[in-house]
């Protein structure tokens, strides 16, 4: 059997020939012929509907059972972490926040919470509440996308325009509030961008109201169905055991029984002051996953009631004018734009003003050297970033630990051993977003 | 030496600040992470997991394995030698006082320049968290470009698998022992290792009068 062939090309390592596949010539690459053998191999993705974004996966099969799962990734690496160290430290937000793109403000927090540690400041209180506030409504939102894509993978394509549609009416509050749907940078290292907007509170309790229906409508629609349940029970089983040892957390972990959620045993951003529960299932499979999904949002409305509940005027964003920044941001007619008054002040009343607004917005502020790792519990489990400062006006380093990265690694454990078709279930149980594993 | 502190911008030294607001000096806690070693007792239960930890190894290989332990940020951080350490994991993973069930991430950072005199620019940071015990730690391992060997900690923890991968992909970190240490987020024939300090970056050139962009770290900025 040869093993030059046009598409992979190899090279000779101390480690033996590496191999650089392109699909499609597996035989040519392991010499093995697939008449001889009942072994096939199946390359699935990165451009694939069911494979969750750009995930590739090589799967060696015999017959339908997967006999070995293998998980490329990579396939949007875009050097997020590399890009932060050449901005400052409050650009750093409208990065980290691309990561997991469903689930942006997760990132910006955990980020700022990171920065905040190492600049050793606390938040005003109004702030917090509304972090919390607006993390929750975007665990909702990401939430509704992981069951719209559940359903979409397992042929339930109702399920999907449900989600997504559910979801808009997330996506149309945050836009309210922070201006984009996705993306927002609207978390900052100091407090927020601004404010919430007038009559959003009237606007998201409409919300709370119209949701829990929504929700009923997908257990109508997909949690008594005999074949949504027959795909997901006792597909993609991973005990506590396998979970921790292989560093999965999140949905995954409490769909094994363990309750495991930092909002309750690390809490941060004052979550030990809300009355909500931690939903656990103890079938370790798909079908847990998306049970602990369906009640973590409802869990995530009665936060969002407690947060409106409290929320008492203040600031959103530190005294510190060294670290605040002087934007000032105002809703305009067209769109999200500097406030005129702060213009008019820097420009034609404070040359100290404008010194400073320059000073900040281009220098920015410097944080005292050291490192943290700062964890939240975001949609898919564990998001920490372990942020390391040299004292400058830019990060030294940012590592985000992120959960779709660690829990994508449970695809081979969940898969390996049964149908193709299970395939695609454990890894929609999985629920991972690309943009955070390749980062 | 691990880290250095930037001063000036434009040559600008002191707070470098220029506005005229002045109000703001910081005193910068615990320095650069530097060498800067924190002394017992450490205070809560950070010294509960050091005596737990040194009676689960022994306390002269605790002496030999452990190069100065750091407190800082309300966090605890004990510089290995890479010899021990995964004596040290396996303790932490597996006492009953220790219980460190959970490794949440592993990481590189690279201090170019400030290896110090022994040069040992890449660190491997472990960020351990015990789900028993509610309790986080972080072991960082230093060692240098010319002898990047750091021991694999994948038999201990599974789940350092592709973090470890990451580390040898993003900063050329060889652990020995590792299943399958290729990389996996560059593509598998990329040279070089992206998130070291002296990766070139490249300019972009553009079309007009010869001129190219500058790589971003030459470019004219505050430090």
């Amino acid at each position: 059997m040869t093993t030059t062939d046009p598409y992979a090309g190899s090279r000779e390592t101390t480690e033996g020939r590496v191999y650089t596949v392109t699909g499609g010539d597996w035989d040519l690459t392991f010499g093995s012929d697939p008449l001889a053998e009942e072994r096939l191999v199946v390359n699935m993705g990165p451009q694939h509907p069911s494979t969750h974004g750009v995930l590739r996966l090589v799967l060696d099969l015999e017959g339908e059972t997967v006999t070995k799962a293998r998980v490329v990734i990579g396939y949007l690496h875009t050097g997020i972490e590399k890009n932060v160290e050449y901005r400052t430290w409050t650009q750093g937000t409208t990065f980290v926040t691309r990561m997991d793109y469903l689930a942006p403000l997760f990132n910006e927090t955990a980020y700022c919470l990171a920065v905040e540690k190492l600049l050793g400041i606390e938040v005003p209180e109004r702030a917090t509440t509304i972090r919390v506030l607006v993390m929750e409504l975007n665990r909702i939102a990401s939430h509704l996308v992981g069951l719209a894509t559940f359903g979409m993978e397992m042929g339930a394509l109702t399920g999907m325009t449900n989600g997504f549609r559910e979801r808009e009416l997330v996506l149309d509050l945050l836009e309210e509030i922070t201006g984009l749907r996705m993306n927002h940078a609207y978390v900052r290292p100091g407090g927020l961008a601004q404010d919430l907007p007038e009559g959003i509170e009237a606007k998201i309790r409409e919300f709370l109201t119209i949701m829990p229906e929504r929700a009923a409508g997908f257990h109508r629609l997909l949690t008594g169905q005999p074949i949504w349940q027959r795909r997901l029970r006792d597909v993609g089983y991973l005990d506590v055991t396998g979970c921790v040892a292989l560093g999965v957390t999140g949905p995954i972990l409490r769909s094994a029984g363990l309750p495991w959620d930092l909002r309750k045993v690390e809490p941060y951003c004052g979550y030990e002051t809300y009355d909500f529960e931690v939903p656990t299932a103890d079938t370790a499979d798909a079908w847990g996953r998306y049970l602990v999904r369906m009640a973590e949002v409802s869990e995530s409305l009665k936060i969002i009631e407690q947060a409106l509940d409290r929320l008492r005027p203040g600031p959103v964003m530190v005294e510190d004018k060294k670290i605040a920044w002087p934007a000032q941001l105002s809703l305009g007619a067209d769109g999200m734009g500097n406030s005129l008054d702060h213009v008019k002040h820097i420009m034609g009343q404070s040359m100290e003003a404008l010194i400073h607004h320059f000073k900040l917005v281009t220098e920015g502020f410097r944080v005292p050297a050291g490192q943290v790792y700062s964890a939240i519990e975001s949609p898919r489990g564990e998001l920490g970033f372990h942020v390391v400062s040299d004292g400058g006006t830019r990060p030294f380093r940012v590592h985000v630990r992120d959960p779709s990265f660690v829990n994508l690694q449970a695809t081979a454990a969940m898969s390996e051993g049964g149908m193709i078709a299970d395939v695609i279930a454990a890894i929609a149980s999985i629920d991972p977003v690309m943009g955070g594993v390749d980062r | 030496m691990t880290g250095a502190f930037r001063t000036g911008a434009f040559g600008v030294t002191g707070s470098g600040d220029t506005s005229g607001f002045g109000g703001l000096v910081r005193v910068e806690p615990g320095g650069a992470v530097a060498l800067h070693t924190t002394e017992r007792p450490y205070g809560g239960w950070f010294d509960e997991v050091a005596d737990a930890l040194a009676e689960a190894v022994g306390q002269a290989t605790y002496d030999a394995a452990v190069r100065r332990v750091l407190v800082d940020r309300g966090e605890i951080t004990w510089f290995v030698h890479r010899e021990h350490l995964l004596v040290l994991l396996q303790a932490l993973r597996d006492d009953d006082a220790l219980r460190f069930e959970l490794c949440s991430s592993v990481s590189g950072v690279d201090y170019l320049d400030a290896g110090g005199p022994t040069g040992e620019r890449l660190h491997v940071v472990h960020h351990l968290t015990s789900m028993t015990y509610r309790r986080r730690i972080r072991l960082e391992t230093a060692v240098t470009a010319d002898d990047p060997h750091v021991p694999s900690s994948t038999r201990i923890y599974p789940t350092a698998d592709w973090h470890e991968r990451e580390v040898w992909d993003m900063f050329g970190v060889v652990f020995d022992g590792h299943p399958a240490l290729t990389r996996i987020l560059m593509p598998d024939d990329w040279e070089g290792h992206p998130q070291r300090k002296d990766y070139p970056l490249g300019g972009v050139p553009v079309e007009y009068h010869d001129a190219t962009i500058p790589p971003p770290d030459e470019r004219r900025s505050y430090r």
